[in-house]
């Protein structure tokens, strides 16, 4: 034991210490208050905000895209739920188990499935992984009943694009894709997010503003994992804006039938107004492959393919007309006064231009041939001298006045001017003057000259209507409940101002293709009503092939002809103006022909007369 | 042995504070541990209140002996607790990455709490019977830096650098209150920054980081940096008088880590406030202050240094603690005596009380 007084001293001295040990802790607690003070009196707000940040989050409902109809309120396309599995990787309990009741219940594929958990597990954290996007309602039903069972597993709806009818006119409708980011940047749609679906063709893309909405959201309470725990506030979304189109179902539905297994395209219009009745393209697209995800090879078979399902061979494809270019050489040289309709041309079935020689599709010749008779058996040889006379800058006037050679404004865009040469084009453009026998084949649609369907069924109609080219549409309306955002309404594109007696005198030959009996069109021939037309057959590389096979040799399908039939129903009361065009199909009459045919007897069959003027004029209203 | 005197110098303040401090641990934790989504309530604050009534019971039984017969048992219990923390690290349970339990029939503690008051007495014990009129000299510390460096040691193998780290600092603090040379404080000081460079290294990678993402918290605001900038959002958002009870949000949501443990203060001080938290922080210092006067008070070397080692236990959990959650300090993984869930804390700092209530009961007691 130590000393009583040393330890009495060192007591004392530990009490001097005491006293500075509570001066410390004084300090010490009164640091910590004031830091407290600092963060939540001085900075407090601050913080405050930061709280109630982390705790709401926003979330995007997506609006529901408008619906498309067809011309009578057929519905086209409309959305449908889609119902789509998530995981939350962490909710999960085993994920062997829950693998297993996967392939079970939805089919997937265990390994995969696993790796995936294995592997992208982590990057979702909280938030729902998804593991497999629209489920059957098999598939849904199974997995609902399940779900108490299921820790982790999840179900969301979302509004979904659906084309009812796959590919029906998908070159019309158009397809959804996610938004570029150079689209996001361009401004061009100011309510997208990435991620986001947008038009990217068809009436999809040039109506996308207003069919996509306005999307609403949600204030929602999470917890520090993101977990969704109540609704604080909503803002509903606003669907977007329906949209009717010019496009009648049942024909659309006859046009693509006829084209089935073929290429080529199909246009039939309206030549009162330039309502597009039908278009079809083959082959063609399934747009719903688009939403649903698209693999790359199926991506590169679409937009590389060598058929080009993508493109719209109506507004995009072109090709020689043939002889229905003879129509233009007629107009050209009944305007031009260089036909006496009553005059006669021989045709012995050959053509001398210097030491080449141009053949008439009908090698022993027509003999004697009047400008009727000409048009009605489509005789080559009087229109190869009616083009020497002509020059074919002439032709080229006429044919541009004709609306060839340039676009006719098609609603949706990016079509094709397709092309009529002049002999200033052609130094131009090749550097070689334009040569007297190009001028022949010219004549018949051949040499450079390219053009569109819609083009053609333009054309067609003009000489029904008063030489009117009207601008071809493909929406009647816009809108919802009942109130129309936009109406259409027909709108010239130019004229083919010509004489009456002229227009009537080519009118009557294009009536005798159809009706007559040595007529090229004879296959579209219908009882009740006289239907007007003109058959072509457009040579494929006419002379490279010659060269490559050899006369008369058995020639690839790609070389064969592209048959056209051009066709009006009908001459009293013109309601249908009909382009054909099937690459590589042979003769017009045989090829082309009928399908206008079947056409008409679809469209006049069904609809009487009264009705389908009355339909023009109330756009709209019969929808839904 | 029986004192009457004993009964009529029965601290009631100390009681009272601690009291105070556990209603209020047993109330907050009620709320740090409130189910997200309503039902199926937790036990958490249950349990901790069985705590209690276990380390109450223990605080009165550490008052029936004199505190002066742990002289002769200082140094045995010392090596006792050191031996439990060696069989820590062979048989303890693994729990999230580092061994700290050991489990007798279902319950589990921690030998490095024990350690903790352990430490406290052996060192009283050293300095008693080293006492000395002049100021210690490093040449003749080397038994109390061993006595604290051992148990350390074995305490970061586990690992449990925050538990290691309030060894370290309460075992200086009775060396530097048994008052050190001040040059060799400075050695001691120099020493320890030129060896900085080597404890770094020593330092496991989450460490390391903790450390740079306290020093700049942008660093990392999603990841380390998460932790300690959600805690300071939820004591700022407290406020004057808080959010109320149960409607934290930072809490309620679990934005917080650790909300029951570590950070159970950023949950009374979001629910609290400002408020919540000076009534908390003022229960602390008066039991500090109270615990330092008891020092004082207390007649003799050993009881006065066992006042100050278990004072200091306290003092420095509460500033390391409130400036952790606070961001003044980096997450070191240190609990906040008596508020923050879990047995093995509160029954050592029971025990640790249960000493402070022995020497004040004693305080006029001459032998």
């Amino acid at each position: 034991m130590k000393s009583a007084t040393f330890e009495q001293a060192s007591v004392e001295v530990f009490s001097i210490r005491l006293k500075i040990l509570i001066l410390i802790t004084v300090v010490a607690f009164a640091g910590l208050l004031l830091r407290l003070w600092l963060l939540q009196v001085v900075h407090g707000p601050s913080y405050r905000v930061q709280s109630e940040n982390n705790r709401i989050h926003l979330q995007d409902i997506p609006p529901f895209r408008g619906m498309i109809f067809d011309r009578h309120g057929e519905l086209l396309v409309d959305n449908r739920p889609s119902f789509d599995l998530f995981v939350v990787p962490e909710e999960i309990n085993s994920r062997t188990s829950l693998a297993k009741s996967m392939v079970r219940l939805v089919g997937l594929d265990e390994g995969s499935l696993r790796e995936k958990l294995a592997e992208e597990a982590s990057r979702y954290g909280f938030r729902p992984m998804p593991i497999k996007r629209n489920l059957s309602r098999e598939e849904l039903a199974l997995v609902e009943a399940n779900l108490f069972n299921l820790p982790g597993v999840m179900i969301q709806v979302k509004p979904q694009r659906y084309y009812m009818m796959g590919d029906f006119a998908s070159h019309t409708i158009g397809y959804l894709g996610e938004i570029s980011e150079g689209q996001i940047d361009g401004g061009q749609y100011p309510d997208c997010k990435p991620g986001d679906l947008i038009g990217k063709y068809g009436v999809e893309k040039k109506w996308q503003n207003r069919l996509q909405g306005v999307r609403g959201g949600e204030q929602v309470e999470v917890d520090a994992a993101g977990r969704k725990l109540a609704v604080l506030s909503r803002k509903p979304p606003v669907a977007g804006e329906n949209l009717g189109l010019t496009i009648d179902r049942n024909l659309q539905l006859v046009a693509e039938k006829a084209l089935s297994g073929k290429k080529g395209a199909i246009v039939a219009m309206n030549p009162m107004n330039g309502e597009i009745l039908a278009m079809a393209s083959a082959p063609s697209f399934d747009p719903n492959a688009f939403i649903e995800g698209i693999d790359k090879a199926e991506w590169l078979r679409l937009t590389t393919g060598k058929d080009y399902p993508l493109q719209n061979r109506a507004t995009q494809g072109q090709y020689p007309p043939g002889s229905v270019f003879k129509i233009v050489m007629a107009l050209a040289g009944l305007e031009e006064g260089l036909i006496d309709s009553e005059e006669e041309v021989f045709c012995d079935g050959a053509f001398n231009l210097g030491d080449h020689v141009f053949h008439c599709w009908r090698k022993q010749g027509h003999g004697r041939v009047s400008f009727h008779r000409a048009l009605v058996e489509s005789c080559d040889v009087y229109f190869y001298k009616l083009g020497k006379r002509l020059g074919v800058d002439k032709i080229a006037q006429y044919a541009r006045m004709c609306g060839l050679g340039r676009a006719t404004g098609f609603e949706l865009g990016s079509e094709k001017d397709g092309l009529i040469p002049t002999s200033p084009w052609k130094l131009k453009r090749f550097g070689v003057p334009w040569q007297p026998g190009e001028t022949i084949s010219t004549s018949i649609g051949q040499s450079f000259v390219l053009v569109t369907p819609l083009q053609m069924a333009r054309l067609m109609g003009a000489f029904f209507n008063g030489g009117i080219l009207y601008e071809p549409k493909v929406v009647k309306w816009v809108g919802k409940e009942g109130k129309e955002s936009y109406q259409f309404t027909p709108k010239q594109a130019g004229r083919i101002k010509a004489k009456e007696e002229h227009l009537a005198l080519i009118r009557e030959a294009l009536i005798g293709v159809v009706n007559e009996p040595r007529g090229t069109g004879s296959k579209s021939k219908i009882k009740d009503g006289t239907v007007a037309g003109k058959t072509g057959t457009a040579q494929v590389l006419a002379l490279e092939k010659e060269k490559a096979f050899g006369k008369g040799n058995e020639i690839p399908p790609e070389f064969n002809d592209h048959a056209w039939f051009v066709a009006l129903a009908t001459a009293e009361n013109p309601v249908l103006a009909i382009a054909v065009l099937v690459e590589n199909g042979g003769h017009g009459g045989s090829a082309a022909a009928p399908i206008a045919g079947e056409l008409i007897k679809a469209y006049l069959g069904k609809t009487p007369e009264g009705q389908v003027v009355a339909r023009t004029s109330t756009p709209g209203s019969e929808t839904r | 042995m029986f004192d009457r005197r004993l009964i009529q110098n029965f601290d009631w303040t100390l009681l009272l504070i601690l009291l105070l401090i556990a209603v209020a641990s047993v109330v907050n934790l009620y709320s740090a541990t409130y189910p997200i989504k309503g039902a199926g309530g937790s036990q958490v604050f249950m349990k901790q209140i069985y705590w209690f009534l276990i380390g109450f019971a223990v605080l009165l039984m550490m008052t029936s002996f004199d505190y002066h017969q742990l002289e002769r048992l200082a140094y045995p219990i010392y090596f006792f607790s050191v031996a439990l923390l060696v069989i820590v690290l062979f048989i303890g349970d693994m729990r999230s990455g580092s061994q700290r339990w050991l489990s007798f029939g279902g319950i589990s503690f921690q030998p490095s709490e024990l350690m903790k008051i352990s430490m406290v007495i052996a060192l009283a014990k050293f300095f008693n019977d080293h006492a000395q009129v002049n100021e210690y000299r490093l040449r003749d510390l080397w038994q109390p830096f061993l006595l604290m460096a051992v148990p350390a040691l074995l305490i970061v193998k586990e690992p449990d650098l925050g538990t290691a780290l309030l060894l370290v600092i309460v075992s200086f603090s009775i060396i530097l209150f048994a008052k050190m040379k001040w040059r060799s404080l400075f050695i001691l000081i120099s020493v320890t920054l030129a060896s900085g460079p080597f404890l770094w290294m020593s330092l496991k990678a989450y460490q390391q980081r903790r450390i740079l993402t306290f020093l700049n918290p942008d660093l990392d605001p999603l990841g380390a940096g998460y932790h300690i900038n959600q805690s300071k959002i939820a004591i700022g958002s407290g406020l004057l008088w808080g959010k109320g009870f149960l409607k934290g949000t930072q809490t309620r949501l679990h934005f917080l880590p650790e909300q029951h443990t570590d950070f159970v203060f950023s949950v009374l001080a979001e629910e609290w406030g400002f408020v919540g938290a000076l009534v908390l922080l003022l229960l602390f210092l008066s039991l500090i202050v109270w615990g330092i006067s008891i020092a004082r008070s207390s007649k003799d070397r050993f009881g006065a240094l066992i006042a100050v080692g278990v004072v200091a236990i306290v003092f420095w959990q509460t500033m390391i603690n409130v400036s952790m959650t606070t961001g003044l300090l980096p997450v070191v993984g240190i609990p906040l005596a008596m508020v923050s869930y879990g047995g093995s804390a509160i029954l050592s700092t029971m025990i640790g009380m249960g000493l402070l209530m022995n020497i004040s009961m004693r305080r006029f007691m001459f032998q």
